[in-house]
C-alpha cells in the first residue's frame, strides 16, 4: 500500500521535473572546453599517447626521489687482482759496509772485488796498502796495512734487522757474519753474547730476536709493508723449493696467497699477492640492487634513466616556452599591424627557416667542447639557442590565423571600444588562436625531446655529470656495448621513443578534438 | 610568371645574404684556437717563421684581420667567385672533398626517395581510403612512430639485429675488408651491399611525414563536393578514387616532393655519421667538430642554397601544377 502511494509520488515528481524551468532540467549544452575534452577522450590513442606521457612524468619526477640512489652516486664491486708484492734475489756479489769513520769508497770496493777473484790476502792502489782477510766463506775484511784499521767488510750473506726500522751497528754485523760465516752458533759483542739458530736469526740470550742473516735480498714494493722475518724465511724456503705458490700464515692467523715468477733474465723473483681491490662496478649486469645494471661510470641505470627523463623533459618544455612566446609576440604584431611590419617579420622568418639548424648546432657544441663550458651552463645555452631557432614556426602559424581573425567583427568593436592595440592583439586575437598553439606546442615538445637527445647522443648537448636519454645511449658507439650490454642503451632508447611518440599522439589527439569539422 | 620568379630569385638572395651574414658573424666569434694551434705547429717546423708571423699571415689568409662586416664581404665574394678555399681538416681544397663526398649521399638520397614514394603515397591513399578502420589507425600510428623515432636509436637497433645477430652486414664503412681483391662488379654489388642498412634507415625515418601528409591531403580532396558528384552519377569507386581524388592529391604532392628534390644533395648527418658512410654528411661533421671553418662555411651555404632553391621549386611548381593558381 505504502508503495503505491510512493510510487505514484515519484511518477508526479517525474512529471514535475519535466515541465520545470530549474537549472539542473535545462538541456545540457557543454562547454567548448568539456566538447574538446570529451572528443578527445574518444580518441582511444591519443588517450593512450596521455597515460604514456603521465607514466614518464611520474617516472622522471617521482622516481627520482623514490630511488635509493643518487645521480651520480657510484657503485664499486671488488675485483681480485694479482699485484706486484716483493721482489727476491739471491746475491751473488759482494756487499759492502764501512766502519765506522772509515773511508770505503767504490773504488777500494772494485779493488777488493779483484783481490778476492785472484786470491790474494793485499792489494795496492794509488801507493798504499790494503789487507783482505777472509775471515769466512763469501766474507772479507778490510784492512789498511800500514796501520792495521779495518776500514770495512764485503760479504754475500746478509744481515737484516727483524726490528722495523732499527739499523746495525758495525761491530755487530762483522761479529755476527763471521760467527755466522764459520758456523759458530754464538758470537759476543760488547760483552753481550748473542746466538745464532740453523735459520740465520740472531738473537740475544734472552731470546729477543734482533736480526737474521741470509744469502736471499728480499724487498717489498708496495709502500708502507714489512716483510716479517718468518715471512722471509718461509718463503726462501719455497723460492729453494722452486714452488710457483706460497702460502703464509700472519702472525693474526690471516692466510695470504701469493704466486712466484722467475725471471730467468734478470735471475730474480718476482712475488705477486692477490690482493682485493675496490674499483667501479662498470657495466654490471641487471641485478636485485640494480634493476637495470649499471654504466661506464658504474651508476645505477634506472636512476640515471629517471634523471635523465627529467632533464629531456624539462629542456623540452622551457625551449617550446621560448620560442611559443617570441613567436606569439612576433606573430602577433606581424598579423596584426600587417603590411610592412608584415612583411619584415616575415622575411626575418623567412631567414631563420633557412638557417641549417643541425649542423649549426653541431658547431656550437664542439665549440663549447673546445671553450671547456661548464655543463649547468651548457645547458642553459642549449635551451636558449634552441629556443630561439625555433619561433619562427609557431610565428607563422599565429600569423596566418590572426590575419583572418582580424578582420572579424569582434575586432572592430575592440576598435570601436578604444582597447589598447596589445591588448587588442594578446587578450582578444592571440586566445583565439590558442587550440592551433596547443597543438603547436605538444607537437613541438616531441621534436624537441629528439634534438635535444640527438645532439646529446653526438656527445655536443647535455654533458655528464647530467644524465640526458640522449647521452646515455651514446655509450652504443662503443661497439663492444652495442654487442654485449643491451641494457645500457635499450631501455633508454625505448623510453625517449615513447615519449616523443606520446608527445605526437596526444597532440594529434588534441587537433582532432580541436577540430570544429570533425564529425565525431 | 616570369615577374614572379624574378621577385623570388631577388628574394631569395636577399635570404641568403642575410642567413651567411649570422653564421658568418657566430663563426667569427667562436675561439679562433684553431689558428692558434696550426700556427704553433708550423712555428715549431726546423727554418720556420716566427709564431707571431705565421699567425699574422694565417689571419690574413683567412680574412680573420679584417672586421666582421669588411670579412663577410671578402667571404661572400671568394664564395661567388667560386673559391671555397682549403679545408683545414682535410688539407685539400673545399670543392674537391665536396666533390668526392656528395655523388655518394646524392644516390643515396636518390634511392631512399623512390623507396619513399612507392611506400608512403599508396599507404597515405590507403589510409584516407580507409578512414576509421583498423587499417587507416594502424597506418596513421605506424607513420607517427616512425616519426617519433630517433635516428641513432634506430641504427643502434639495426645494427644489432643485422650486423650482430644475424651478421648479415658490416657494422661500419662503405667497402668490405677484401674490396681491392674485387673485380668491378664485384666491388660495385661490395659498396651496394653495405649500403642496405644505411638506406633502409633513411627509408623509414622519412616515409612517416610523407604518409601522413598523402592521407591528410587525400582526405581533403575525398571531403571535397566533386568527389560527391563523382560518386553520385555512379562512377564505380575504383575509378572515383584513382581517377578523380587522386590526380586532385597530386598537387601538394608534387609540389612537396619537387622542393625536397634539392635537399637529395645535404646528405644524411647521422644516418651517415653512424655507419661510417663518407658521404657529404659524414664529410662536414667531422669537418664541422674538428672547427675546420672553410669546410663548415662552404656546408652552411650550400644547405642555405638547398633550402632557397627547393622552396623556390615547390612555389613554382604549385603556380604551374594547379590550374585554379594564377600568379600576376
Amino acid at each position: 500500500m505504502s508503495d503505491n502511494t510512493e510510487n505514484k509520488n515519484t511518477v508526479a515528481q517525474v512529471e514535475e521535473e519535466q515541465y520545470s524551468l530549474n537549472d539542473d532540467r535545462r538541456v545540457k549544452v557543454l562547454s567548448p572546453g568539456a566538447m574538446v575534452t570529451k572528443r578527445f577522450l574518444r580518441n582511444r590513442i591519443a588517450v593512450v599517447g596521455l597515460i604514456v606521457l603521465a607514466f614518464m612524468f611520474a617516472f622522471s619526477f617521482l622516481g627520482g626521489i623514490l630511488s635509493p640512489y643518487g645521480e651520480n652516486q657510484q657503485f664499486y664491486r671488488i675485483d681480485i687482482q694479482n699485484k706486484e708484492y716483493a721482489g727476491a734475489v739471491k746475491n751473488n756479489e759482494l756487499r759492502y759496509m764501512a766502519a765506522p769513520d772509515q773511508k770505503f769508497d767504490s773504488i777500494i770496493q772494485a779493488q777488493v772485488v779483484l783481490a778476492t777473484q785472484k786470491h790474494k790476502d793485499s792489494f795496492t792502489y794509488r801507493e798504499i796498502d790494503y789487507g783482505v782477510y777472509e775471515e769466512g766463506p763469501d766474507f772479507y775484511r778490510v784492512t789498511l796495512l800500514e796501520s792495521d784499521t779495518t776500514i770495512g767488510i764485503a760479504y754475500k750473506d746478509i744481515v737484516t734487522p727483524s726490528v722495523e726500522g732499527k739499523t746495525l751497528q758495525f761491530e755487530f754485523v762483522f761479529n755476527a757474519l763471521k760467527a755466522y760465516t764459520n758456523g759458530e752458533k754464538s758470537f759476543s759483542n760488547e760483552g753481550t753474547d748473542f746466538f745464532i739458530d740453523d735459520d740465520g736469526g740472531v738473537s740475544t740470550p734472552e731470546g729477543e730476536e734482533l736480526a737474521f742473516i741470509s744469502r736471499y735480498v728480499i724487498q717489498t714494493i708496495v709502500p708502507g709493508t714489512f716483510l716479517s722475518r718468518t715471512f722471509q724465511e718461509e718463503l726462501v724456503a719455497e723460492l729453494e723449493a722452486g714452488a710457483d705458490k706460497f702460502v703464509f700464515t700472519d702472525t693474526d692467523g690471516i692466510e695470504h696467497e701469493y704466486t712466484i715468477d722467475y725471471k730467468a733474465d734478470v735471475k730474480n723473483w718476482v712475488i705477486r699477492q692477490a690482493t682485493e681491490t675496490r674499483v667501479y662496478d662498470t657495466y654490471a649486469a641487471p641485478s636485485r640492487e640494480h634493476w637495470l645494471g649499471t654504466d661506464r661510470n658504474g651508476m645505477d641505470m634506472l636512476t640515471r634513466l629517471m634523471y635523465g627523463g627529467r632533464v629531456s623533459l624539462i629542456i623540452g618544455f622551457i625551449v617550446e616556452a621560448i620560442s611559443t612566446i617570441l613567436g606569439i609576440i612576433m606573430g602577433g604584431l606581424a598579423g596584426y599591424f600587417g603590411k610592412w611590419v608584415d612583411n619584415l617579420i616575415m622575411r626575418i622568418v623567412d631567414i631563420f627557416y633557412c638557417i641549417p639548424s643541425m649542423p649549426l648546432l653541431i658547431i656550437l657544441g664542439a665549440a663549447m667542447d673546445a671553450m671547456n663550458v661548464d655543463p649547468k651552463l651548457r645547458m642553459v645555452y642549449l635551451m636558449l639557442i634552441l629556443g630561439f631557432l625555433g619561433w619562427p614556426g609557431m610565428a607563422r602559424l599565429i600569423r596566418g590565423q590572426i590575419l583572418s581573425l582580424r578582420e572579424q567583427e569582434f575586432m572592430t568593436a575592440t576598435e570601436a571600444g578604444g582597447i589598447r592595440v596589445s591588448r587588442r592583439i594578446f587578450k582578444h586575437l592571440v586566445p583565439n588562436v590558442i587550440p592551433q598553439i596547443i597543438v603547436s606546442v605538444t607537437m613541438g615538445i616531441g621534436g624537441t625531446i629528439i634534438t635535444e637527445a640527438s645532439l646529446s647522443f653526438l656527445g655536443l648537448g647535455v654533458k655528464y655529470p647530467f644524465a640526458s636519454w640522449g647521452n646515455i645511449i651514446n655509450d652504443v658507439n662503443n661497439t663492444f656495448v652495442l654487442q654485449n650490454y643491451w641494457f645500457i642503451w635499450v631501455p633508454a632508447g625505448t623510453l625517449l621513443l615513447l615519449t616523443v611518440l606520446a608527445w605526437n599522439l596526444v597532440g594529434d589527439g588534441l587537433r582532432d578534438a580541436f577540430d570544429p569539422k570533425m564529425k565525431r | 610568371m616570369r615577374k614572379y620568379i624574378i621577385k623570388r630569385l631577388f628574394l631569395a638572395v636577399i635570404i641568403f645574404f642575410f642567413v651567411m651574414l649570422i653564421i658568418y658573424t657566430l663563426m667569427r666569434c667562436l675561439p679562433t684556437s684553431y689558428i692558434e694551434a696550426m700556427a704553433r705547429q708550423k712555428s715549431l717546423q726546423p727554418n720556420s717563421k716566427s709564431f707571431e708571423e705565421w699567425m699574422a699571415q694565417l689571419n690574413e689568409m683567412y680574412g680573420m684581420d679584417r672586421g666582421i662586416i669588411a670579412g663577410y664581404f671578402h667571404w661572400l665574394g671568394d664564395f661567388f667567385r667560386g673559391s671555397f678555399g682549403d679545408s683545414w681538416y682535410y688539407t685539400v681544397p673545399v670543392i674537391e672533398k665536396f666533390n668526392d663526398t656528395v655523388w655518394l649521399s646524392f644516390w643515396m638520397g636518390l634511392i631512399t626517395m623512390f623507396f619513399e614514394l612507392v611506400i608512403a603515397i599508396p599507404l597515405g591513399i590507403i589510409a584516407a581510403t580507409k578512414q576509421y578502420t583498423k587499417t587507416d589507425y594502424t597506418i596513421s600510428v605506424l607513420a607517427i612512430a616512425f616519426i617519433s623515432l630517433p635516428t641513432f636509436f634506430f641504427i643502434a637497433l639495426l645494427k644489432l639485429l643485422f650486423s650482430v645477430k644475424l651478421g648479415w652486414f658490416d657494422l661500419f664503412g662503405l667497402v668490405g675488408r677484401n674490396y681491392e681483391q674485387l673485380n668491378a662488379w664485384g666491388q660495385f654489388l661490395d659498396k651496394c651491399h653495405h649500403l642496405v642498412l644505411p638506406i633502409l634507415t633513411l627509408i623509414v625515418i622519412s616515409i612517416g611525414g610523407l604518409m601522413r601528409y598523402t592521407r591528410t591531403n587525400m582526405l581533403e580532396v575525398l571531403n571535397a563536393d566533386y568527389i560527391r558528384t563523382a560518386r553520385a552519377k555512379g562512377l564505380d569507386e575504383h575509378k572515383v578514387i584513382y581517377k578523380h581524388a587522386f590526380r586532385n592529391t597530386l598537387i601538394p604532392l608534387v609540389t612537396i616532393v619537387g622542393g625536397s628534390l634539392p635537399g637529395l644533395f645535404s646528405g644524411a648527418l647521422f644516418t651517415e655519421t653512424m655507419f661510417s658512410i663518407p658521404g657529404i654528411g659524414y664529410t662536414s661533421y667531422h669537418a664541422m667538430v674538428a672547427g675546420d671553418i672553410p669546410f663548415s662555411m662552404f656546408y652552411l651555404a650550400f644547405l642555405a642554397i638547398l633550402t632557397l632553391v627547393g622552396n623556390l621549386i615547390a612555389d613554382i611548381l604549385y603556380a604551374v601544377v594547379d590550374p585554379r593558381v594564377r600568379i600576376a
